[in-house]
């Protein structure tokens, strides 16, 4: 009754992965090492540098992105709290992949974000594409992943971006789909070329909800953490998934609450900035 | 040569407007076109041209296509059918970046709903066609901060469009559109946020200024006052058609069908027209003729009175009668001596204005110009038919 597609496509599969690793290999590697020198060295800096002086930068962007001293204060604590869970060294591993994951995500997500904005063909072409990659589970492509590029900390990364770059295009392709039309009809009707009008207005306006695509980025990125630690990628999540192999729960859970920190100081940071962005929506009322 | 040129432009919005535009030619209306494909009929078969230094204003009730046909002008529509030209240059044949340029460098444009920038300040707006063009800094927000004064926001220049009234965003938006000192402006209803004190001000300003720059603007209003006040030609849209276009007093006095005739019945007649555009061609001017020459001259023409010019300037009426006596007793040898002085009024003046000189002075009173002669004359009951067409009163009987 049914006809066997599921083994051609698998054989398929597994060809164009061998094909792409004998033929294509040094480019797959070349760009590991890429990612792989910027992520080190990132994570070096992390680690290097005294703890006390993370904490001043921590507070210091903190209070950047809110002019709150209050909240300023809360962030520093809550990442004082990390070190004191025993977990600083994972910390700032987990923190140097997530800021190499986001920088990703942000260079692809918010072009494609604009480009599905400005045409509903590329909408219609990307929109289920996305939808793979939210709903396919994280595994499926990390073997590909690591075969292609090594265990560790690169396909990580890219299971982190795959994982987390679909809210960003969405959201700012809503952002800018929402930018009111008769703002941009005016900014044409001055000559603006496409570039000036994004630069210029649909951007700054879709703003909001690009930060809120962010931040909604960075959340998935640290959700995908216990996940990339099991192929290699240290971090927070490796004390997790440790507990979760020892039978120690104990250690499971400092390990979960370190990511719910980590969690609680990414947002409150990107949530603060995306509502200075927008200061003139408030100004006055 | 017309700066504007529109040709037979026709819109239709909707996906398939090739079918739409067909059922129209075949005599469909915009109702039925509607009905039958969800299409709508913006504009059909526009034709007209303005010319360099006027102010064209169109009118229609709302939903006619006065700003679909206004968005034609610097293409952010484009036509179904049609051609567009502009200082002779066909815009619809326009590349992307050739159109950019000719909206950065020629036109100007104020917007019905304002279309300010939320993200940017007073002054970043009205700098923000500067900005496009790539002028320094500096330099556009001295100009911006000129403009801004010029529409009295001085002191406003760093607030949000948000924090400001609907007038004061409009006057925004007509500061921006100034800025680039463009040669063709085309306004939506640029004044219609406004209330009535500062809108007469603000349509005293662009009269003032458009005396100094000598802009082509092409007004959009609802308001018959401010189309007969700011309009050298003023077209009347309904449905997407054009029902007439004319000079205020063509409209007014010679309206093309009932719609137009709908519009201008509460009009305040006596304010709007002028002298000129009701006055009658004078039956005889005389100089220095001598009574005799005068009297031989108004025989000739059936002529009962003259009006008397001569290098000293207006000496005012002279009756058969009066010359008759004169010969007989012989008083005086010019008519210049028994004209008996009359009061004269200026072809600008508007009807109200000359009303008193007419119902005051026995004779049709003289109009004279800037320059001394004698342009026509206008009697009271003139004035009265203008100001009272024959059609109300008929009605009103
Ligand atoms: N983008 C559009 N898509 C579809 N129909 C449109 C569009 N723009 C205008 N129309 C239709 O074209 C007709 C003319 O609209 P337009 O906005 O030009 O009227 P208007 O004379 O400016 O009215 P108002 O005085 O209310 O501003 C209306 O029937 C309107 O529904
Ligand atoms: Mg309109």
């Amino acid at each position: 009754m049914f006809v066997d597609i599921g083994k051609p496509i698998a054989d398929a599969t597994n060809t164009f992965i061998e094909w792409l690793i004998v033929n294509y290999g040094d480019v797959f590697e070349s760009i590991a090492n890429a990612l792989l020198t910027v992520l080190v060295l990132i994570e070096q800096a992390l680690r290097w540098a005294p703890p006390w002086s993370v904490l001043i930068v921590v507070g210091l962007i903190a209070y950047a992105a809110s002019r709150n001293l209050l909240l300023s204060f809360g962030i520093v604590a809550l990442a004082w709290l990390l070190g004191s869970l025993g977990l600083w060294e994972q910390a700032m591993q987990t923190i140097a992949v997530m800021l190499v994951s986001v920088a990703i995500a942000i260079i692809i997500g918010i072009p494609l974000g604009v480009l599905t904005a400005r045409s509903d063909i590329a909408r219609a072409l990307l929109n289920p594409v996305l939808d793979l990659m939210q709903t396919i589970p994280s595994f499926v492509y990390l073997i590909p992943a690591a075969m292609l590029f090594g265990l560790g900390k690169v396909p990580a990364i890219l299971a982190t971006v795959i994982y987390a770059t679909p809210p960003l295009i969405r959201l700012t392709d809503l952002g800018i789909r929402q930018v009111d039309h008769s703002v941009v009809e005016a900014s044409r009707a001055f000559g603006a070329t496409r570039w000036q009008m994004l630069k210029g207005v649909q951007i700054p306006l879709a703003l909001p909800s690009i930060m809120q695509g962010i931040n909604q980025t960075m959340m998935m990125a640290l959700a995908m953490v216990v996940i990339a630690s099991m192929i290699g990628a240290r971090g927070i999540g490796e004390t997790v998934l440790l507990g979760l192999q020892r039978n120690d729960p104990g250690k499971g859970l400092v390990g979960g609450i370190g990511i719910v920190i980590l969690a609680i100081i990414f947002d409150r940071i990107s949530q603060a900035f995306g509502r200075r962005l927008q200061a003139y929506r408030t100004v006055g009322g | 040569m017309a700066l504007i040129d529109v040709r037979h432009v026709t819109k239709v919005f909707g996906s398939r407007p090739e079918r739409a535009l067909a059922r129209l030619k075949a005599g469909a209306s915009k109702e039925e076109i509607l009905a039958e494909s969800n299409h709508t009929v913006g504009l059909y078969d526009i034709s007209l041209s303005v010319e360099p230094g006027e102010i064209f204003v169109v009118m229609g009730l709302s939903g006619s296509g006065k700003s679909t046909l206004i968005r034609h002008l610097n293409r952010l529509i484009d036509p179904t059918e049609g051609e567009i030209f502009i200082d002779g240059m066909d815009i619809l044949k326009l590349s992307i970046r050739e159109l950019e340029a000719f909206r950065r460098n020629k036109t100007g444009m104020v917007f019905q709903r304002f279309g300010l920038f939320p993200h940017r300040t007073v002054l970043q707006n009205v700098a923000y066609g500067l900005e496009i063009r790539g002028e320094p800094r500096a330099a556009r927000e001295e100009k911006a901060a000129e403009w801004v004064a010029t529409v009295g926001l001085t002191g406003y220049e760093d607030q949000y469009p948000e924090q400001l009234s609907g007038g004061m965003q409009q006057r925004v938006g007509l500061a921006r559109a100034l800025c680039t000192d463009p040669e063709i402006l085309l306004m939506d209803e640029a004044f219609s946020a406004l209330d009535p004190l500062i809108r007469g001000q603000m349509q005293d300003q662009l009269i003032e200024l458009q005396s100094r720059l000598r802009k082509t603007i092409v007004f959009i209003t609802h308001d018959l006052d401010e189309a007969l006040r700011l309009g050298d030609r003023i077209a009347i849209l309904k449905d997407g058609t054009l029902s007439q276009i004319g000079t205020p007093a063509e409209i007014l006095l010679d309206p093309a069908d009932d719609y137009v005739r709908a519009f201008v019945k509460d009009v305040n007649r006596a304010r709007v027209l002028t002298v000129e555009t009701v006055m009658k061609p004078p039956p005889l001017r005389l100089t220095d003729e001598t009574l005799e020459q005068a009297l031989a001259e108004m025989q000739r023409r059936g002529a009962e009175i003259g009006y008397v010019l001569n290098a000293r300037g207006y000496r005012g009426v002279v009756t058969r009668d009066a010359v008759n006596a004169a010969i007989a007793s012989h008083s005086g040898p010019t008519v210049d001596e028994i004209a008996v002085g009359a009061p004269s009024i200026a072809p600008g003046a508007s009807l109200a204005e000359a009303l008193p000189a007419t119902l005051s002075s026995t004779f049709p009173v003289a109009v004279i110009d800037a320059a001394g002669s004698l342009e026509g004359i206008l009697s009271a009951t003139e004035v009265g038919e203008v100001l009272m067409p024959a059609r109300q009163l008929e009605a009103a009987e």
